[in-house]
């Protein structure tokens, strides 16, 4: 069947089944638009948090990622997973004790203050909106691809679909959709993995062939694939895959911010209060990280496999042969396909009617190839977003599973998408309208308050997604950023330091947002605008070598230290609040499952 | 509940948290990035040991923390009887 009239069937059969669950389960009340009557059984609440957890950047772009920056890479599987620790061990537990609905209005009850509420919304809303425009982008690239319809429309298609099941079915609503599209992201993402683990090491399991012996279609060859692959691409003049390449300042703050980030993003915090017990938001936590684990410890094998893969097509025999290189009119079909897109570009500078894929800027290697007659890598472009979404076509399998790839792709950008929107519906409605403005507000004009804030959240994001203020990395890094340098350290010191008190928390919550912006809009232009930034983008002018992406580790620092210090220099927190402190740090007295 | 006894049981809480927690840092920042180049030269399988640990050890080892925690918190709950049914 025509690859598109079967993608267009796929994709529309999952949605038909995600808009089907939000209907089923319509919310009635307030507790369950915002937290699904904290009734949901910890191992589906952890796949759902996995599904709003992990977004197009886990599915489209890791892959991806991994396989041209090889162990550099590490710093994103090691920081979107390590999070969780911090999350189990150090917040969730205690904030479903306390057992309210949001984020914000934890922060203004620990620090008995409608300012530090404020402050938190602020850094909520925009740590989410940044967020949910890299989603909206994912969702709109692949309805334009494989509708064939304009980008615009792209992404309003996008936007009236998750209008549709988060506004009608609100937490409830989202969290049995969520369990729903965990299983189509994960099965469309491990497939092509399996099968072509299988085809270069002859062991189905990814993470397991990783660590096997290369042996394509099953011809063995005695040497490890990761060592066959340090081998083909230093043979190209690259640096080795396994060895690190950036600075280990960066990585370590790199990783540092990433996990603090994850810990402190709130569309990630509010699922631990739909568990039933303090008990389950512990284990709901390691639940969570095993569905994501099988996703993370996959995406290793799909990058490695992708790169030796696409050395293997454009390299085919001994490195400066006349004949070890493709010729362009041999050039598989999936290459031809995406050249249409622009994602993936060729050039042959040389004249010679063959492809060559090195790395012309090691000088040595650059010196060496010219006498082999190659003037200038080849491969002039290769969008590292394409890897995942091309792996099946490199493959060679069958066309549903193509299809089922783009399925993959949209549910973890509408699940992540829906999450973030539900967290910045309730900041406004539950946390700004009923708590600080209108608090007499009655149930149902705080629910009608929540849909509309959600309806505009979608068109703002959506407005963004359009017109963005940026590349969606940047977008992504400023959310981790924001999340770990603001609301993170304001939670933490909120559980772990009876001391802490309003002043410390308002002005440690300022003070590392602040840093985090500054040093980001300094070197990549103020609210992202090209050409404002203050000194280039390169590792020299860098404080410490320390990248713009990684500098949320060292604002979440400035906010500790502030927190800290103000609060001892300033009155104790009152009675009350010491007693609340004490009274969250035990289990015993928790909320019933359905009590708002 | 006693003063003694919720403190007594917040203690071994944060003991609990701190050898969980340099257990985190270990594996991930120690193995994984810090002495990865070293222990790259010690192959697990096919694998690098450093680049195992940055691109898979670490992952599984986070898991198992979750789960050791989840598992001695609610035997602390217990014995303290601060559990909740």
């Amino acid at each position: 069947m025509d690859l598109k009239i079967l993608t267009i069937i796929v994709v529309g059969a999952t949605f038909a089944l995600y808009i089907g669950i939000a209907i089923w389960a319509r919310a009635a009340t307030t507790g369950e638009f915002y937290v699904a009557g904290k009734g949901v059984h910890p191992v589906l609440n952890g796949m759902a948090t996995a599904a709003d957890w992990m977004s197009a950047a886990s599915f489209i772009s890791m892959a991806g990622l991994i396989a041209f920056s090889g162990f550099d890479a590490s710093a994103y599987l090691m920081g979107w997973t390590g999070g969780y620790v911090l999350l189990a061990l150090l917040l969730a537990p205690y904030l479903r004790k306390f057992g309210k609905f949001t984020v914000p209005e934890f922060i203004g009850d620990r620090y008995y203050s409608q300012t530090a509420r404020i402050v938190a919304v602020v850094c909520l809303i925009v740590a989410s909106v940044t967020y949910v425009i890299g989603q909206m982008k994912g969702v709109g690239v692949a309805f334009s691809s494989f509708l064939e319809v304009p980008y615009t429309w792209g992404v309003v298609i996008g936007m009236a679909i998750v209008f549709v099941y988060a506004v009608l079915g609100g937490m409830k609503g989202i969290t049995y959709t969520q369990i729903a599209q965990y299983v189509v992201l994960i099965t469309a993402y491990t497939i092509p993995a399996v099968f072509i683990s299988l085809h270069l090491t002859g062991n189905p399991l990814p993470q397991i062939g990783l660590g096997s012996e290369y042996a394509r279609d099953g011809v063995a060859s005695g040497v490890p694939i990761l060592a066959k692959l340090d081998q083909v691409i230093t043979d190209l003049g690259f640096a080795e895959y396994t060895a690190q390449k950036g600075s280990t300042i960066n990585i370590f703050l790199l990783t540092l911010s990433l996990m603090i980030g994850t810990a402190g993003l709130p569309h990630v915090i509010i699922r631990f209060f739909t568990v039933p017990k303090v008990k389950d938001a512990r284990s709901s936590a390691g639940w969570a990280l095993v569905f994501i684990a099988i996703l993370y410890t996959t995406a290793p094998a799909v990058g490695a496999m992708a790169r030796l893969n696409l050395v293997d097509t454009i390299q085919p025999g001994e490195v400066g042969s006349a004949t070890g290189n493709i010729e362009l009119t041999a050039l598989p079909t999936w290459m031809l396909r995406w050249e249409k897109t622009g994602l993936l570009k060729w050039e042959d500078k040389n004249s010679d009617g063959r492809l060559q894929y090195y790395d012309d800027k090691n000088a040595a290697f650059a010196a060496k190839a010219e006498q082999w007659g190659w003037k200038g890598n080849e491969l002039t472009k290769v969008d590292r977003d394409i890897m995942v979404i091309a792996n099946p076509e490199i493959a060679g399998l069958p066309n549903w599973v193509i299809a089922l790839v783009a399925a993959g792709g949209l549910a973890a950008a509408l699940s992540t998408a829906a999450g973030l929107l539900l967290a910045i519906s309730s900041a406004i409605s539950h946390d700004l309208l009923k708590g600080v403005f209108m608090p007499s507000i009655s149930e149902k004009a705080e629910l009608l308050a929540g849909r509309i804030a959600m309806a505009g959240a979608i068109l703002l994001a959506g407005w963004l997604g359009i017109n963005p203020p940026g590349f969606a990395a940047e977008v992504v890094a400023l959310a981790f950023g924001l999340a770990a340098s603001s609301i993170f350290p304001a939670l933490m010191m909120g559980i772990f330091d009876k001391r802490a008190n309003s002043m410390g928390a308002i002005a440690g919550m300022l003070a590392g947002l602040t840093f985090t912006l500054v040093y980001i809009f300094w070197f990549k232009g103020w609210f992202f605008v090209p050409g404002t930034n203050m000194a280039p983008n390169t590792p020299d002018n860098w404080l410490l070598g320390i990248s713009p992406e990684a500098i949320g580790a060292v604002g979440a620092l400035v906010n500790f230290v502030v927190a800290y210090v103000v609060s001892h220099a300033t009155a104790p927190p009152p009675e009350h609040i010491q007693h609340l402190v004490e009274d969250i740090r035990v289990p015993k007295g928790a909320g019933e499952a359905t009590g708002h | 509940m006693t003063p003694e006894n919720r403190s007594a049981y917040w203690k071994a809480n944060l003991r609990l948290l701190v050898v969980l927690l340099v257990i985190w840092f270990l594996v991930s920042y120690g193995a994984g990035i810090l002495f990865a180049g070293p222990l790259n030269a010690v192959s697990l399988g096919g694998y690098p040991l450093g680049f195992w640990f940055a691109q898979q050890g670490s992952i599984y080892v986070f898991l198992v923390l979750i789960f050791v925690y989840a598992f001695r918190m609610n035997q602390l709950d217990k014995k303290f009887d601060v559990h909740e049914d």
